[in-house]
Order: C-alpha cells, then structure tokens, then sequence
C-alpha cells in the first residue's frame, strides 16, 4: 500500500522524466504542423482561411477518407496493408444507387447494403492474410481490382440516386450554433455540416479508445510491434490481426455510404485514389508501415494537414492540378524524412551512425 | 529423371508454370483456334505474324521488362516500387522531347533513349536514397514519386500531350522490316538475356539475394546492402525508362495520365505470381517474367470471350486469389500430406522388401 502511495506521489516527477512514445511524439509533430500550417494560411492570404465554413469543408468533403484511414491505421499499427478501400468505396456508391433506384429499396436496405458489403471484402481479406497467410498487399489489390471491376458489372453508365428518402438524407444538414461567417451582403450564415461528418468523427472516437483502452487495441500494438514476441506472450496473433482486417473492411463500406451521401452519385472513377491518399495521411499522421506505432488522432490531422496544403496551394495562385501533387509529393517527401531522422536519432543516439561512410560530414577515424 | 523432377518441384517456378499451363489448357478447349499463328500481310506492306499468342507476348513486354527491376528490388529491399508507372511517364516525356526537338535519326533516338534513361536513373536512385540510406520502407518512400510523378511529366510536356510519328519509331513499336516478330518481344528478350548474364557473371545477383534474406549477416561479411540496394534501384531505372519508351513508340504519343496506368500494380503482381516472395529473399527472373504473360494471357483470354474491357479486373482479380491460394504455404503443406500419405503405402511395403 505504502509502495503505491509512493508511486502515485512520484508519478507527476516520474512521468516528466520518462521520455515520450514514438507513437506521441510523431503525433504530436502532425499536430503542431497542422495548426502551425493554419495558423500561417490565416494571416497570409486571410480569405477563406478565417472562414470557419471552409474549415468545416476539409471534414464534409472528406469525410469518407477520414473513415477509410481510420481503418487502414489499424491495419498498418498490426503490420499489414489495405489498399482496397477506394474500391470497395466507390462499389458500395455504385450498388447503393442501383438498389435505390432500380430496386425500390429504402434508406436503411441501403445502409445494411453498404455495411455488408464492407464486411465480406473484410472477411475474405481476413481469412487469406491471417489464416492463409497470404501477403496482404496482393489479397487486397485483388480486393481492389474485384470491386472496382464489379462496379462496372453492376452499372457501366454513371448514376444519380433519385430516390426522395434518400435525397432528403442526403440535402440533411447540421447547423453549429454560434459558428458562421457573414456574407456579401452582409448577412449571417451559420456554418454547417454533413451528417456523414459525425459518423466519422464518432469512428475516430471509437477506433481511439478501441485501440488505447480495450484488448484488442493493445494487442494490435504488440503484434505490429513483434508478432514472434506476442505469440509467445499468448496473444492471438491470427485473430488480431482478422478483426483488424474485418473491421478495415467494414469501415470501407460505411466509407462508401458516406461518400453517397455527400455525392448521391454512383461512378466508377469515385473515390479514385483514396487508397494512396489513405496511406499518405497515416504516414503524415505518424503510423509506420513496418507495424507497432501509429493513432488515429494522428491520422485525423494527418488527412487535415494534407488537405490544407492542397487549400493553401490554390489560395496562393498555383491552381493547376499538377502543382498540387507536386506539393502533396514535397510533403510526403518532408514528412517521411523527418520521421526517419527522428526514430534514428531516437534508436541510435545520433543521425551519423546510419549514414554509409561516404555521406559523414568530417572524418572520424575512431567510430 | 527423379531427381530432376524433384528439383523442379522444389523450385520457384513451378506455381508460375503449372499457372500458365492452366490457362493454356482452359483456352485450348474453349477455343482450339486461340493459339493459332497467321501471316497477315500489315500496312506496311510486310509480312508479320499475328494471332493471340503474338499480342500476349507484344502486349506483356513492357511489364515484363518493368518486372525484372522490381524483381531485383523485391529481393533486396524486402519492399515494392510502386513509383514504376510514373517514373516511366517521366522517362517517356523526356524521350519525347528530345525527339521533338530533333530531326528524327538513328542517333538521336538513341540520345533520346540515353537522355531518358539518365533521368529515369536519377529518379529511382533518389527512390533507392530514401530506401538504403534513410530506410524507409520502400512502399512508402516511392509513394512520393507515386503522387507527384505523373505531375513532373505533365511539366516536362509543357502541359500537352505531343504526337510523335516517323517510321523509324514504328518500327521500335511495331515491326521492323523484314523481321516479321514485333521489335517489342526481340527487347524483351535482350534485355532479360542481358540482366541474366549480367547476375549470372557477377557476384550481383547473390549479393542481392544475400543482402535480403539477411542484412545484418551481409554487412558483416563485407557486402555494403546500401549499395546493392542502389544499384538494385538503377538497375530498375533502366528498366523503366525502356518500358516507357517502347509504349511511347507503340502509341506514338506520350500521354502522361494514362501511359502504363495501373501498370506498378500488374508489375508487383507479377513478381509475387513468378515465385518471389514480397518479402524479400531469393528472387526468379524467369518467374517474374512468366508471371507478366500470365497477367496478359488472363487479359487477352477474357477479351477473347467478350468480357467488356472495365469488368476484365474482377474476374482477373479471381483468378490471381486462386494462384496466390495455391501457392500460400498453407495450402502446400496440406498437399506435401496428402502425396506423403498417398505414396506412404507403398513406400512402407518396399521396405521390408529390402531389408529382408
């Protein structure tokens, strides 16, 4: 008791001195650039960056990425790869509008629709990365070739959702109270959002807590981190790692209902990419490929920080698509080397060990 | 002869063969004219071969090529390029270029095609600097050029995308003159008899390998992985800058959103059907190269039974689940049981046969 009593006095001194996680640390670099970023954006070129509408847009417009990472995160913490999530997004559009449409069916048909979906892509991923132990790049780009091919089994032409339940879902919008921006003529719009915005930031919430105060959660670190070491510590390394792939599914297919919602179209070149750009934000958001360390809220301002930048890059006058991914490539580039730099300084007590003998500055004969 | 099948059986290429053999079969009694060769008479007034089997082999070459850089990648980075495609638009621009600003001869192609595979090595080399020096995971650090790729080709073209014609380009393309196999397969195979002599004749390809079974043992035994990873990336480079080429040359105009599209993934996927295991290790050229014409004879198959061209993937993606399922290590296990407890039987009654 008296031991306790110790360390829990000792805690706030202890704690001080303990040296941050990786997982915090590259954290916390994302969100100190993100808002550094934003802050910049809002006393250079003002505009629409003091408009909080447009702050609120980053979310309405990507909503659906922000889901599809929010999986993926727990994909890469466990070691694997999902690639297949823009697919399976746009498969879901596509269905849900031939349901509604053709089919007579309603809002929730529609939404079970997706949710299934999502959930066998999931499973059949599962199955083959973790019990067939299959790499899970190739199960998932065929996950991925399969949806986008199916979707132009089910429909070639491009579809608009007509169906009246679903177009007033759709048209739904949630006013912030307090929060607006004053118009042209002087009026007041209060500022609103999609409702598919509250289903993601809700996932993040979940996946947050899913992966900081449950099992499961801590269990994914442990086999990202090593899986041999927790395999012999009695952690089901194969079923870890099927629920992170079954839910990595089912958040794709919730991504393709929201992506819906805020299109109302199905089309094969929807979500296109959003595989890549998943992956970039997890990466900006400090999660690691190699497995072990990565956070949702990471994440979340990981897709922030990339879709500030490309907001930043047209506000500047560069509004030629290329400029764009050259920007979105430079800071890739930026975030990927100083994350490198970092873990190494962190492992190796300095950056001049890793470098080959031809790259060290200076010479010194007594390394 | 057993000991030869044994040893066949035992190596990478078995899975990639007996898949090809599958589809060959499949398509002999769907169809038995599938495989037939004609002499066709082209608009150039030559007489060329056609038929399936030529438009498989034509139609691979570029990810084939492609595909003997990534395998040397694969093996000793323990990771993919998926940059590939947009590293070839890049050297593809650049090619045409220095075409269009050139009367078009012999030696300016071949400063063209220099030129090309110039930039093409640095971009992969700044790729292989990411990877070997700062070691980062190959996916992610050739994610940069992934996205920002395609962009750097649409500047080097000025935004446009420029038509290139002049009939010694045809015939890089199509065919040359009297030799009635497209140029494009006589590359091909020139350049795979040259990777292989050049791994076969150095110390390259063990290295290689060595540096991805195991990096640390590699260092200690005097190999420097960063180089050979370097070089691995070079080597690809080069590779890709000749695929670009020969599409640019086979289209006749260098669009950079749609040359090679999708094609890093093909290429990936055909290491992984040739017998490579992405994660790193012992490679197979031959594999991975089999592995392009599996992917294209998939391809023309469908075609050939009307799929439309956007659906081809589902039912591709099928098909590449089905090989990668028989060949997961799993699923050999079980088949390595079931011939044991086969062929058990009569081992066992041999035995006392000869003991006694």
């Amino acid at each position: 008791m008296e031991k306790n009593n110790g360390l829990l006095a000792g805690i706030s001194k202890k704690k001080r001195r303990e040296p941050i996680s990786n997982t915090n640390l590259l954290m916390t670099i994302t969100v100190c650039t993100f808002f550094g970023m934003y802050l910049i954006a809002m006393i250079v070129w003002r505009g629409g960056f003091l408009n909080p509408q447009q702050f609120l847009d980053l979310f309405n417009n990507n909503a659906y990425l922000l889901i599809i990472a929010c999986g993926l995160t727990m994909v890469m913490i466990s070691g694997g790869i999902d690639i297949s999530g823009g697919g399976i997004t746009a498969l879901v559009t596509m269905v849900c509008v031939v349901y509604l449409d053709d089919h007579g069916g309603t809002v929730l048909g529609s939404l079970l629709i997706a949710i299934g979906i999502g959930l066998a892509f999931g499973l059949v991923h599962a199955v083959l990365v973790s019990y067939l132990e299959i790499q899970p790049f190739i199960v998932t780009l065929a996950g991925m070739f399969f949806a986008r091919g199916m979707i132009t089994i089910v429909s070639i032409a491009p579809r608009t959702a007509a169906n009246e339940e679903f177009l007033r879902l759709k048209q739904a919008r949630i006013t912030l109270p307090g929060i607006g921006y004053y118009g042209k003529t002087g009026n007041f719009i209060p500022a609103q959002i999609e409702p598919g915005v509250i289903a993601a930031i809700s996932i993040v919430v979940i996946i947050a807590v899913i992966l900081k105060w449950t099992r499961f959660g801590r269990n994914l670190y442990a086999v990202g981190g090593n899986s041999h070491s927790a395999l012999t510590l009695g952690i089901n390394v194969r079923r870890t790692k099927f629920i992170a792939y079954v839910l990595a599914g089912l958040l794709s297919g919730i991504s393709g209902y929201v992506y819906l919602l805020h299109t109302g179209a199905g089309d094969a070149a929807n979500a296109a990419q959003a595989e890549m750009q998943a992956i970039a934000s997890n990466i900006i958001g400090g999660t690691l490929l190699t497995g072990g360390v990565g956070n949702v809220i990471g994440t979340l301002f990981g897709m922030l920080s990339l879709k500030t930048i490309t907001n930043i890059v047209i506000a500047s006058g560069l509004t030629k698509p290329y400029y764009q991914s050259i920007t979105t490539g430079l800071m890739l580039c930026f975030f990927i080397l100083l994350q490198s730099v970092i873990l190494a300084i962190r492992e190796k007590g300095s950056f001049r060990l890793l470098l080959p003998e031809w790259m060290r500055f200076g010479r010194r004969n007594n390394e | 002869m057993r000991d030869v099948l044994k040893k066949f059986a035992r190596s990478q290429l078995v899975i990639p063969l007996f898949s090809l053999l599958l589809i060959v079969i499949f398509n002999l009694i769907r169809d038995v004219e599938f495989f037939s060769i004609n002499i066709v008479t082209n608009n150039q007034g030559y007489r060329v071969l056609s038929g399936n089997l030529i438009s498989i082999l034509n139609g691979a070459s570029a990810v084939a090529i492609m595909s003997i850089g990534m395998t040397l990648i694969t093996s000793s980075c323990k990771g993919q390029d998926i940059s590939v495609a947009a590293v070839a638009a890049i050297a593809g621009s650049v090619f045409v270029s220095v075409l269009r600003s050139n009367e078009i001869t012999i030696p300016v192609i071949i400063l063209a095609f220099l030129s090309s595979c110039l930039v093409s090595v640095l971009f992969s080399t700044f790729n292989g600097i990411l990877v070997a020096v700062f070691k980062i995971q190959p996916m992610i650090a050739t994610l940069i050029l992934f996205s920002a790729g395609r962009s750097i080709a649409y500047w080097i073209n000025g935004g446009a995308t420029p038509t290139i014609s002049s009939p010694l380009l045809a015939s890089i393309g199509g065919f040359i003159p009297g030799i009635p196999i497209p140029t494009p397969i006589i590359i091909m195979v020139l350049f795979l008899v040259l990777i292989s002599l050049v791994l076969r004749f150095t110390t390259l390809g063990l290295y290689t390998q060595v540096v991805g079974i195991n990096e640390g043992t590699a260092h200690l035994n005097g190999i420097n992985p960063v180089w050979v990873k370097l070089i691995a990336f070079m080597i690809s480079g080069i590779c890709v800058a000749t695929a670009g080429n020969i599409t640019v040359c086979r289209i006749g105009l260098i669009n950079h959103e749609t040359l090679l599209l999708d094609a890093e993934m093909d290429v990936i996927l055909s290491v992984a059907i040739g017998g490579t295991a992405l994660s790193g290790g012992k490679f197979n050229l031959y594999g991975s190269v089999i592995g392009a014409y599996i992917i294209q004879a998939l391809t023309v198959t469908l075609y050939a039974m009307k799929v439309p061209s956007a659906a081809v993937k589902a039912y591709k993606a099928i098909v590449i689940i089905l090989i990668v399922v028989i060949s997961s290590p799993l699923v050999k296990e079980f088949a390595a049981n079931l011939i044991n407890k086969l062929f058990k039987k009569q081992a066992g009654a041999k035995i006392p046969m000869k003991a006694s």
